[in-house]
């Protein structure tokens, strides 16, 4: 099996500190491990299904997060909502409030850096975050390309709206996909409209016959190994979480019925008026989102959610899941 | 063959997957009442802190014990293995059923998680291919259990007490289904024992 790649520039550090690079830009490691992997990046994201992301802006966020029983926090500056209301440009949050949060949860911690912007990642990956998400909710650093993922240790995630989308990403390298939806606005329906054509489209290359499957990957300008890949798994080939507008447990069983494999909430419970009823409501009603009952009782009693943004009465300027090529 | 697979959170579906291959029917366990009629489960990896917090919150954590203490065989992978453990070294919510001292995430952050092959002296057919993904491992074990799986450096990862098995790895990631079947004949004898 493949250990990763250093990058040809030499500038990378796709390898932990304690493997250490080897000689010809080959990682070595000790007792004959394989480190950073296709299946370890895509193994860790296959552990937080059925799970919740939640992001936070402060250690005591990400603890209140971990007690409430998310699976893992993004670690942001600002969360979307914010980001919207202070506009200007967004970037990587500061690596030692990142270095905070991690060191005051034991769960995984994810960090943002913008589109193509590989220098952020090259330094998320240097601290040691576990996932990295490529996400259009910051300012994209390059309007043509993404990062090449595929040279990191790291594994990242990265947004989608469609099925072509989400293969283009994973063929860069991404190891988990995720809904874009519309961050920071409370409003659920962008993720509803990600999620189901991306499951609606591996739904019809399902039943497509092998030569069609040469047209449509033209079609939706994806490479034709990964289209044959999905259509034989009949699942996308890494994990698919929900993102962008989630904030009531409904808005978390929705998703899940719908087909994805877990949730990120990001504004949705720390904008909201009692973030650790709704941050554990939310967790409940992702692990049972199969009990209306469960889902109702959760559902009680949590104050004020976020106010919210109404999308189809946003202007085409001011929305972001459009980022990303 | 009903086999129970703990499907709070985590990766309880690639669980079921390998059982179904191995002809058990996998049954999601998410409230007391799915523990009904099983003949072993199977606890995943995930997060043990969300496993915790709902198990508790969902009344399972004494119908866990309570399985466990019928005798019918139950299998922690990584998380899993940290559910089961007495020790944790930590304050969170397990099952302190088997006398294992755990660490958590002891080789690091997801950078250092990474694969190598395993010398697992109760299964034939050559070296069995390990995934350690934030893996936690056993760093010490009680008298009566007993070490299945060691790394070259002596780091326990895998262990066996009466009718609890613990790995440190994840052999439901991979295709090699040979831990699955050595749990499923020991649920259908209902004995851990006779297999190891």
């Amino acid at each position: 099996m493949s250990s990763i790649k250093q990058n040809g520039s030499g500038n990378g550090t796709a390898n932990a500190p304690h493997h250490g690079a080897g000689v010809n830009g080959q990682p070595t490691s000790a007792h004959g491990r394989r480190v950073g992997t296709d299946e370890l990046k895509r193994g860790l994201a296959q552990m937080l299904k059925g799970g919740v992301i939640m992001d936070v802006v402060t250690p005591e966020h990400a603890v209140i997060a971990e007690e409430a029983g998310a699976c893992s926090v993004m670690a942001l500056e600002r969360v979307p909502a914010d980001i919207r209301k202070q506009g200007g440009v967004a970037r990587m949050s500061d690596p030692a409030l990142i270095l905070s949060i991690m060191e005051r949860v034991t769960i995984p911690v994810m960090a943002k850096c913008r589109i193509g912007h590989f220098a952020e990642a090259r330094i998320l990956e240097a601290i040691g975050i576990d996932y990295i998400d490529e996400s259009e909710v910051l300012t994209p650093a390059d309007e043509e390309h993404h990062v090449d993922k595929r040279d990191f240790g790291v594994p990242f995630v990265c947004g989608a709206r469609n099925l072509g989308e989400a293969l283009r990403r994973i063929s860069e390298g991404a190891a988990m996909i995720r809904s874009k939806g519309e961050a920071g606005t409370g409003d659920v329906v962008e993720a509803v409209r990600h999620a189901r054509a991306i499951l609606g489209e591996i739904r019809r290359l399902k039943t497509m016959r092998r030569d069609e499957l040469f047209a449509y990957a033209k079609e939706i300008q994806a490479p034709y190994a990964l289209v044959e890949e999905t259509a034989d798994l009949g699942r996308l080939p890494v994990v698919l979480f929900a993102a962008g507008g989630i904030a009531t447990p409904a808005d978390a069983a929705l998703m899940m019925h719908i087909g994805v494999d877990g949730v990120f909430v990001g504004s949705g419970i720390f904008k909201s008026g009692d973030p650790a009823a709704r941050a554990k409501a939310i967790v409940e009603a992702t692990t049972h989102y199969n009990d209306w009952k469960i889902v109702a009782e959760v559902s009680k009693n949590l104050g004020e959610p976020m106010v919210g943004i109404n999308v189809s009465a946003m202007p085409e300027v001011e929305r972001i899941a459009g980022r990303g090529w | 063959m009903k086999i129970g697979v703990l499907a709070l959170q985590g990766d309880f579906i690639e669980h079921e997957h390998m059982l179904a291959r191995l002809g058990a029917e996998p049954i999601e366990v998410r409230l007391p009442r799915d523990l009904e009629g099983l003949d072993g489960l199977i606890m995943p990896g995930g997060e043990s802190t969300t496993f915790g917090k709902l198990a508790k919150q969902f009344g399972l954590v004494e119908p866990l014990r309570a399985f466990a203490q019928s005798g019918r065989p139950m299998w922690g992978t990584c998380a899993g293995l940290i559910f089961l453990a007495k020790d944790v070294g930590r304050n969170q919510v397990t099952l302190g059923l088997m006398d294992v001292k755990v660490k958590r995430n002891a080789f690091g952050r997801q950078i250092d998680s990474f694969t190598c092959d395993l010398n697992i002296p109760d299964l034939a057919d050559g070296p069995f291919p390990g995934v350690f993904i934030r893996a936690p491992i056993i760093e010490s074990v009680g008298q009566t259990v007993q070490v299945l799986c060691t790394l070259d450096d002596g780091t326990i990862v895998a262990a066996r007490q009466d009718n609890l098995l613990a790995t440190s790895f994840h052999p439901e990631l991979t295709h090699d289904s040979r831990m699955h079947a050595l749990f499923l004949r020991a649920c259908k004898r209902g004995s851990l024992s006779c297999e190891l």
